[in-house]
């Protein structure tokens, strides 16, 4: 672990997750226009966009607390930056990744969740609030099920905490496993909730608190938390990819069917928001509780048993 | 050069907030319009914003009732700059037949410039004006900015 090695894929995971994130953004919005029988933005909208809002002024509230409300997008844009490293470090050469970079993964990117509470309650909007507490309600329920998503993926593959083995084992035939399909639907599920998409969306719901969590943020912070949430949209389907589907590992070859399950799961991730009406916040700690849990569970047992 | 950058970038993606100060609901009808896949005013980058303080565009309609007069300057006051404000109607561009009304603060661009002399305020007139002639209107202004 070289330094050069580092910062080499630190820059390059940065930049690379950035344009995939606003690709991806794109892709969103364009299919559900399409959905919508609409023509839909250009490609550059997403870029337009955040251009637009680093021009802006930063307006803070007289009652906010300064510091948290501002600090809030620099903590969660940092936490999807250096996950974005830790990904695409293991995908780039699996053979040379961290012990254990699938729990230190698995921290990071729940980070931007929590710097979003940390930010949404630190406004002082009665909207903000409760979007925060709702965000808080869905970490706690959709944590639970993808966490034995992951377990099934790494029991299934011998107990390897770190991604490069998961990406190996994969490749060995343990993708191929039911258990494995299983614990990638939930994931799939439960990233819906993570990235707040439409289903689950009652943290910044548009129509009932007016963007919750987001709503005093204007200019460059909210590019910020534009930029982590088109990061996330990328990270998410290559954090899914990488611990059950195989990651992008084994040069080019690898790299386009890495590409193409990446958008896979980006375009289902898009019609299941596009299909569905936004959940009530107990509705969605149901369902992911006494849903998709109890199979979570099950996929841990099964795989456990060689399925 | 950074000043032209940052025209150039609000120009390509304008966000909108909705106000009503006083309006029949026909114009807001008209506006809703806009944001129907008949008209997708999407292909331009302009998105409805839940929140002044998202917002780069205000859409007023409506002459300024005395209730909406406090409202409408603190919607203004909270939109991050630089924005825009669109008097969408005949009320919001002269008053109309409200012109002489007991209840009536004046049109929105007294209101708004009570608060901020130098606001960019651009009109749309027509009782209600058609999606088109509000796309146009927004087109016009943002080519003017």
């Amino acid at each position: 672990m070289d330094l050069a090695w580092i910062v080499g894929v630190f820059v390059v995971a940065v930049l690379g997750t950035a344009v995939a994130g606003l690709v991806s953004k794109w892709i969103d919005r364009k299919v559900t226009a399409r959905v919508q029988w609409r023509t839909g933005p250009p490609l550059l909208q997403p870029l337009y966009d955040i251009l637009k809002l680093l021009g802006k002024e930063t307006l803070v509230p007289r009652q906010a607390r300064r510091a948290g409300f501002l600090l809030a997008p620099v903590i969660g844009f940092a936490a999807a930056c250096v996950a974005a490293a830790l990904l695409w470090a293991a995908n780039i050469d699996p053979s040379r990744t961290l012990p254990g970079d699938l729990i230190l993964v698995w921290y990071l990117l729940m980070v931007p969740s929590v710097a979003l509470i940390i930010g949404g309650a630190s406004s002082a909007n009665p909207h903000a609030v409760i979007g925060a507490s709702r965000e808080m309600k869905l970490m706690l329920a959709y944590e639970l099920p993808m966490l034995l998503a992951v377990l099934t993926s790494v029991v299934a593959s011998g107990f390897t905490f770190n991604l490069g083995g998961l990406i190996q084992s994969a490749g060995a035939g343990v993708a191929g496993k039911i258990t494995m399909a299983v614990g990638f639907i939930i994931g799939v599920l439960c990233t819906q909730a993570k990235l707040g998409l439409v289903p689950f969306d009652m943290a910044e719901a548009e129509t009932e608190i007016q963007g919750g969590v987001y709503v005093e943020y204007s200019g460059p912070p909210l590019a910020l938390w534009l930029l982590t949430r088109a990061m996330m949209f990328a990270l998410m389907p290559i954090f899914l990819v990488t611990v059950f589907w195989g990651g992008f590992a084994g040069g080019a070859a690898g790299v386009a069917t890495g590409a193409l399950k990446y958008v896979l799961v980006v375009v289902l991730l898009v019609l299941i928001r596009n299909t569905n009406p936004r959940l009530r916040i107990d509705q969605a700690m149901r369902f992911f509780w006494y849903g998709l849990t109890p199979i979570a569970v099950v996929a841990v047992i099964l795989a456990a048993a060689v399925f | 050069m950074l000043a032209a950058l940052k025209r150039w970038a609000l120009k390509k993606s304008p966000w909108v907030y909705h106000v009503n100060t006083g309006a029949c609901n026909n114009c807001d009808i008209e506006i809703l319009d806009c944001l129907t896949p008949r008209f997708d005013v999407e292909r331009f980058g302009i998105l409805l914003a839940p929140s002044p303080r998202h917002a780069d565009v205000l859409l007023v309609t409506g002459g300024v009732t005395l209730q909406a007069r406090g409202a409408l300057q603190e919607v203004y006051r909270q939109t991050a700059k630089p924005c825009a404000m669109l008097c969408i109607g005949s009320c919001a561009c002269s008053m109309c037949i409200f012109a002489d009304g007991y209840h009536m603060a004046g049109p929105p661009d007294k209101v708004v410039r009570e608060v901020d002399p130098d606001a960019f305020i651009a009109y749309v007139p027509g009782c209600p004006p058609k999606p088109e002639a509000i796309i146009l209107g927004a087109v016009k202004a943002l080519g003017a900015l």
